[in-house]
Formats: C-alpha cells, sequence, structure tokens
C-alpha cells in the first residue's frame, strides 16, 4: 500500500473524513471496493493497537474449537488482521453444529488443553460453569492491565451481557451483582415471525399478531395454498426445540419454567395458563405443521421455509436472514415480523440464543486467549463482520447504529430492522438458570411431541412432566 | 563338576527361558484384556456414585442407588422392552431374508457372484450415514419412499416421525444395511456344507422341503446362530440408525440403551447414570450371548453327527 492510500484510510480511522468521501476518494486512487475494505479494515486494526501493547503474546499459537456457522466465517475471513496485530498464530478445529457440543464436552470434561477459547451458548455455560471447565472472564474484562481501554464492554447490548452471566447459583439471576461472566456474546438471534409475502398475498392473509390468530393463519395457509405447510417451528426430542419461537411465547404468557423459593426450584410447566398455552401450540402443529414435525431441527425448519414449502416460521429471525439470500428459491419474497404471542401483551418477548466466546479453563496461555476473544468481540471486528459479511444478529449497540450496516440490511431484508426494534428491547434468555437445563428442556420436548402425537392429553402430560422433573431436582438436591 | 551336572546346569537356563515364554507369547493378549478391563471397571465403580460433572459437590458413593433408581422407574422398563424388540425384531427379519437370499445365490455361477457382491453394498455404507439417507428418503415432502407409499393409496404416513411407525422406520433400515452381512455367513456355510446327505437324499427321491427342514437347517443351524449371535449383539447396543432418524423419539418410542446413556453423558453429563445403563447393557448382553453360545455349541455337536 502507498503511504498515500495508507494516510487516507488513517485519516477516516481518525474521524477526519465521511465513510463516502472515504470510498470515493479510494476509487480515485484506483482501489476497488474489496481492496478499500481490506486496507480499511487494516487500519481499524492500527487504531486498535494505538493504546494497547497487542504484541504482548507475540509468537504465541492459540488453537479454538468453533462450530460452522457464518460468525465463525466472518471471524476466518478477519482473522489476518489479528495476527497482523498480534503476532499470534491461531489455528481452528470447526465441526458441524450436529457434533459440535459433544466435541465441546469431551474435550472439556477430559481437561484437555488442546484448545484456549471455543464457541459457546449461554446455556451450556450453566453446565460447563459449575463443572469448572471455563473461566470467569470478569477476572479479564475488568482488568485494564489485561484489556484494550477501547474494548468498550458496555456497548455490548446490556440484556445480552446479563444473559451470558450467572452466579452459579441454581434459580440465581442471570447478570446479577455476583455473577460471573462465563462468556463474551459473539452473535444472536432472537425469535420472531418470518413469513412467505407471496403466498400471503395469494391466500390474503397478514401476518398474525398472536398466537390464537397465527393458528387460524396457519391453518387457512395450509388449506389454501394446496402444498406447503403454514407454519414451521421446531420438533426433535432436544433441548433445541424448546428454546426459540416455542419459549419466546410461553415467557409472552407470563408462564416460567421454574418458581423459586427459599433457594428450591419447583416445576411450573402445569398451570393452568401453561395448559392452554401447550394446547394452543399442540393445536398449530397438528393442523398446519410439517408432517415430520417431531425430526424437525433448525435445519429442516429453515430450508423448508427457503424452499417454499413452509409458508411460515416462527424461530430465529436470522433462519429467515439466511433463508431470504442465497442460492435459496424464496429468495427475496420473505418478510419478517416482530409477535407477540399472547393477544394481551404490549410487546414481544423473544428468548435468545446467543453465540458467545469461552475460555477453556485448562488452556495454558488464558491471556493470550483473551487477546483474542477480546479482538473477535470488538467493535472494529464486529463492525467488519457486520458490514462485509452475515455477522447478523450483532450484539453491539454502536453497530446496529451504523448507517452501512443499517442500509444494506434495509435494502435486502424486507422490515427486518423494524422486526429486530420491535423485538429488542424484550430479548433475553427466559429460561431459569440451572444445572439441570439439558434434562428439562428434553424432557419437555419429549412431552410436547407425545402430545402432538396425541398419545397422551396436554393437561395429564405436563402434570406427568411436572411431577418428573419435581423429583430430578429433588435427587439433585435442587428441589 | 560332573558332566552331568554341567549339562543340567546348562539346561536351567533354557528351562527357565521355555517356561517364560508362554507368558510373553500371550503379553499381546493380556495387554489387550488390561485395555478393556480398566475402562470395564472404571465404568461399574462411576455406576456407583453419584457423578454428575456439572453438580461436583453431589459427588459421593451411593452403591447401587443408580441401579435401584432405574429398575424402580417405568420409563427404564420400556427401554429394556423397547431395546430388546428392536433386537428379536431386527435379528429375525434379517435371518429370514438373509437365509433367503443366500438359498437363492446358493449355487455358484457368474451372476450369483456379481448379485452377492452387489447385495453387499449397503453393508459397505456408514450405519449412520444410511440413517440419513432413508431420512430423506421418507420425508413427506419430497421422499422417494413417501412417494411410492402415496402411489400405493397410503397417505399421511410418516415413518420415523409417528409412534405407530417410527420402531418399523428403523428397523427397516436396519434390515436394509444388515441382510446381506447375515446373506454373506449363510452362504459361505451353505457352500461348505458336506454334500454326501444331500445326494443319499436325492437318491432316495427325498422332496425338497424334507431336505431343507431336516437336513439344510440343521446343518446350517451353527452358522446361523452365529451370524445372529454377531448380529444380536450390534443391535442390542443400537445407536447410529436410531439417534441420527429419531434422537429417541417420537416421545419415547425408540429411547433404546445406547440412546439413552449418551444423552445422560453428553446432555446431562450424569456420569453415574450413564455408565449404571451401560452396565445393566453389558449384563443383558452377557446373559443372551451366554444362552446363544451353548446353543451355538450344542447345535455344532448335532451338526457333526449328522455329518
Amino acid at each position: 500500500m502507498s503511504d498515500k492510500a495508507k494516510d487516507f484510510f488513517e485519516a477516516f480511522k481518525a474521524g477526519k473524513m465521511s465513510r463516502r468521501e472515504l470510498m470515493a476518494g479510494a476509487g480515485k486512487l484506483g482501489l476497488s471496493a474489496a481492496a478499500a475494505n481490506f486496507l480499511l479494515n487494516g487500519a481499524a486494526t492500527r487504531a486498535l493497537a494505538a493504546d494497547f501493547n497487542w504484541k504482548k503474546f507475540s509468537g504465541e499459537k492459540l488453537h479454538l474449537l468453533l462450530n460452522k456457522h457464518p460468525y465463525a466465517d466472518a471471524m476466518i475471513a478477519d482473522l489476518a488482521n489479528f495476527k497482523t496485530l498480534t503476532g499470534m498464530d491461531v489455528t481452528y478445529d470447526i465441526f458441524p453444529e450436529d457434533v459440535y457440543f459433544d466435541k465441546v464436552t469431551a474435550a472439556l470434561s477430559s481437561k484437555s488443553s488442546q484448545y484456549d477459547a471455543f464457541m459457546t451458548g449461554a446455556y451450556m455455560t450453566w453446565t460447563y460453569g459449575p463443572a469448572g471447565w471455563i473461566e470467569d472472564l470478569n477476572q479479564w474484562i475488568k482488568d485494564p492491565a489485561k484489556t484494550n481501554p477501547n474494548y468498550n464492554w458496555d456497548d455490548v447490548l446490556p440484556g445480552l451481557r446479563a444473559s451470558t452471566a450467572w452466579n452459579g447459583v441454581p434459580g440465581g439471576e442471570l447478570g446479577s451483582a455476583d455473577a460471573k461472566q462465563w462468556c463474551i456474546p459473539w452473535g444472536f438471534e432472537l425469535n420472531s415471525i418470518t413469513y412467505n409475502r407471496k403466498m400471503y398475498d395469494k391466500v390474503g392473509v397478514k401476518p398474525a399478531n398472536n398466537l390464537p390468530e397465527l393458528v387460524e393463519t396457519a391453518a387457512k395457509l395450509t388449506k389454501d395454498l394446496g402444498g406447503p405447510y403454514g407454519i414451521g417451528v421446531r420438533g426433535s426430542r432436544s433441548w433445541a426445540t424448546i428454546h426459540p419461537g416455542f419459549l419466546s411465547g410461553y415467557a409472552n404468557y407470563g408462564q416460567k419454567d421454574f418458581t423459586v423459593s427459599d433457594g428450591k426450584l419447583k416445576a411450573a410447566m402445569n398451570t393452568p395458563e401453561s395448559k392452554d398455552y401447550h394446547k394452543l401450540w399442540v393445536k398449530m402443529i397438528q393442523e398446519s405443521g410439517p408432517k415430520n414435525w417431531s425430526t424437525y431441527t433448525w435445519y429442516q425448519v429453515g430450508t423448508d421455509l427457503g424452499a417454499g414449502a413452509s409458508a411460515t416460521i416462527f424461530d430465529a429471525d436470522i433462519l429467515g436472514y439466511f433463508m431470504d439470500g442465497g442460492d435459496n428459491k424464496e429468495k427475496g419474497n420473505l418478510g419478517f415480523h416482530a409477535f407477540a404471542a399472547n393477544p394481551a401483551a404490549k410487546a414481544p418477548t423473544p428468548n435468545v440464543w446467543i453465540w458467545s466466546l469461552a475460555m477453556n479453563a485448562a488452556s495454558k496461555q488464558k491471556d493470550a486467549a483473551w487477546y483474542f476473544m477480546q479482538w473477535a468481540s470488538s467493535t472494529e471486528h464486529d463492525m467488519f463482520g457486520a458490514r462485509k459479511m452475515d455477522f447478523v444478529n450483532p450484539v453491539r449497540q454502536s453497530v446496529w447504529k451504523d448507517d452501512e450496516f443499517r442500509n444494506r440490511i434495509e435494502k435486502s431484508y424486507n422490515g427486518y430492522l423494524q422486526q429486530y426494534e420491535a423485538s429488542s428491547p424484550g430479548a433475553r434468555i427466559y429460561f431459569t438458570a440451572q444445572p439441570l437445563f439439558f434434562d428439562v428442556t428434553t424432557q419437555w420436548a419429549e412431552t410436547l411431541q407425545k402430545m402432538v402425537a396425541k398419545q397422551v392429553p396436554v393437561d395429564e402430560g405436563l402434570d406427568q412432566l411436572a411431577a418428573s422433573i419435581d423429583k430430578q431436582l429433588k435427587d439433585a438436591g435442587l428441589g | 563338576m560332573t558332566a552331568a551336572a554341567v549339562k543340567s546346569h546348562e539346561a536351567a537356563p533354557r528351562r527357565r527361558k521355555a517356561n517364560l515364554l508362554p507368558y510373553f507369547l500371550s503379553l499381546p493378549a493380556l495387554l489387550v484384556c488390561v485395555g478393556i478391563l480398566i475402562p470395564f471397571v472404571t465404568a461399574i465403580y462411576y455406576s456407583l456414585l453419584r457423578f454428575r460433572l456439572n453438580l461436583p459437590m453431589l459427588k459421593g458413593f451411593i452403591w447401587f442407588q443408580n441401579y435401584i433408581d432405574f429398575l424402580t422407574d417405568a420409563t427404564f422398563w420400556h427401554t429394556v422392552r423397547v431395546s430388546l424388540l428392536y433386537t428379536a425384531l431386527t435379528v429375525g427379519v434379517e435371518l429370514v431374508f438373509g437365509l433367503t437370499i443366500a438359498l437363492l445365490l446358493q449355487k455358484p455361477s457368474r451372476v450369483n457372484n456379481v448379485i452377492s457382491v452387489l447385495l453387499l453394498l449397503p453393508l459397505m455404507t456408514a450405519p449412520a450415514i444410511a440413517a440419513l439417507m432413508w431420512k430423506l428418503m421418507t420425508n413427506p415432502n419430497f421422499g422417494v419412499l413417501s412417494y411410492f407409499v402415496q402411489l400405493l393409496g397410503v397417505s399421511n404416513f410418516k415413518w420415523a416421525s409417528d409412534p405407530n411407525t417410527a420402531l418399523f422406520t428403523v428397523v427397516l433400515v436396519d434390515v436394509w444395511v444388515y441382510t446381506p452381512f447375515i446373506m454373506i455367513l449363510l452362504l459361505a456355510g451353505l457352500r461348505s456344507l458336506p454334500q454326501q446327505p444331500f445326494e443319499a437324499a436325492a437318491l432316495d427321491g427325498v422332496p425338497r422341503r424334507f431336505v431343507f427342514f431336516r437336513i439344510t437347517l440343521p446343518m446350517l443351524m451353527p452358522y446361523m446362530v452365529t451370524a445372529a449371535l454377531f448380529r444380536l449383539l450390534d443391535s442390542i447396543q443400537q445407536f447410529d440408525i436410531i439417534y441420527p432418524m429419531t434422537q429417541g423419539g417420537p416421545g419415547d418410542t425408540l429411547l433404546v440403551f445406547q440412546v439413552r446413556s449418551y444423552l445422560e453423558f453428553y446432555q446431562y453429563t450424569n456420569v453415574g447414570k450413564s455408565a449404571a445403563l451401560l452396565i445393566i447393557l453389558w449384563a443383558i448382553t452377557y446373559a443372551l450371548s451366554n444362552v446363544f453360545i451353548k446353543q451355538w455349541l450344542r447345535l455344532r455337536e448335532r451338526a457333526r453327527g449328522l455329518a
């Protein structure tokens, strides 16, 4: 790069010119858009290096465990900048999601130091944290000697910071003052409606505003479209069936998974209100869901929407985002809609899934690993991912205010920003943090399957579920 | 020192060497045995603990409580029932199909040899891949098998998604993958049977049905028991077809031992319960294997008598 071009990008980072002026100037210097973006990120990297000794661990080598995901792709695309910035080398193993968490469990439980940092979800840290497999990151975040002064932790959406922090007490409030920061939010998804606008126009319906309406709309779509089914939701025998649309709607009806009294947990899935909600949900799937619903993971839910096999999904907003692009048959035909399941609710309450970064407690180079983690969750990298890659949804407030990112989304994804803005104020984790999370949610999914298959009536199924969970809590000393 | 004494003195180290030789020769087997026994004994030890990785403070020796918990839990007996049913169905159907195909291919010819090689192809497919393949083929939206079933007038057939047809579907996949295994063992058995009894029966004009039930089947029985034993050991530990297709569902329809044990460890990090389940599975497998082996020895003797 010539000195002239370099100075040009440094001036932009110093705030002396607008992005439009920068790109116009870069064009005059004969730089392509791709080259300009790379140079811009290089300038961002140098700006990042200004007030902090990023070279402290130069020569060290980090090894990461990653899930195959657009967030990981965005990080890998920008990784050369981290290597330049720090002089560290970074290698990684990538696994598909089907086996990813088994690999993480195996690696962490063996106390292997093979991986220094890894991708995780917040729910998983409710297992990894109490087991002593991961570090409380507060000790790095709050240490100015170890954290870049421009890191701006407070810029990360408050609901996400809180959702990834837990004090380890079963039933303890997420984000409480004594909470440990088990992981750093990296990218996240909230749950809302994504629908096929062409199919909706054809049938003459509008996106539903609440669950009773959704049940009716989905039934009409199934009947009138003569092929595609009305509503796609997850159904596999897994925790992953409970956390997206299902729990978002459940929380919107004011329902909880547990009540906590004197430090003891009690299952709360069998209240009359919960039973009513379950009946609606089960009816919706029986009337308008996919025929093989009990095998549906996020993958089938998403691909059916993208292929035009379903008219609506109540799932992760980013799943709709990805199905509205790429090579999907229904690319450009999808619309996004914030959804409050309860007709009496004032706003949506989407449960969130947060892809995060955590640190292996057995790592032998934790400070160096933290350098990577703070870089990967920095504003600069988040901005790069949001503008240039598919790093949606970004976790930093400043990125959501960025015009380039907003214009890009606004232009290509109809109603996505509006959906996000209506949904995000209520977006957080609505589960009670406790160590039996996977036992409970897997059994909950199993019960839902039995209800949909009419093996057990809803009322009876929920009573059995609550009794079984109470017994497990008691056995584990939690109930 | 006499010559005899010198000879005896020289022979002593040689005898010691000869005495040690069997131990050296059995060392590899001993190492393999230790490699198996260490995890086995560890699993027994874990099964006697309350041991969840995410609740380390609760770790403690509870003797047989994990076993008692299972034996008094209705869902555990469902697991036993569905595991045994799956095993009985797969082994039974595969034996019938394997034997039928082996009989059809018994006479060596170029065509039969080509067919027997082609029929082995499913066995070359990893069961987990076969399960995913069948999952696609049975998809009600675009699956080719769903399409054929619809042509036959059966609508809304949900395959592995319906509790009423889930077992049928996974048994079907198992039969597709493993029937060739039985077929090839029985084919080898059929072709190695002594010809004299068959020639004598042909000379006497014995009906073919009589030959099959009174000569072929009894002589083939040791091979059938061997094939069934191999399949039984594998079927009762089934994981790689059931988990990718259903994860043990719908509901708890296909929650067999291995799937349940896998979930206990990898999802719930409950090492104690997972180990207890596997020890119970080992006990069942051991008991069934013993029955089969005794039967096999008895049949082998009988077959020798026949020959």
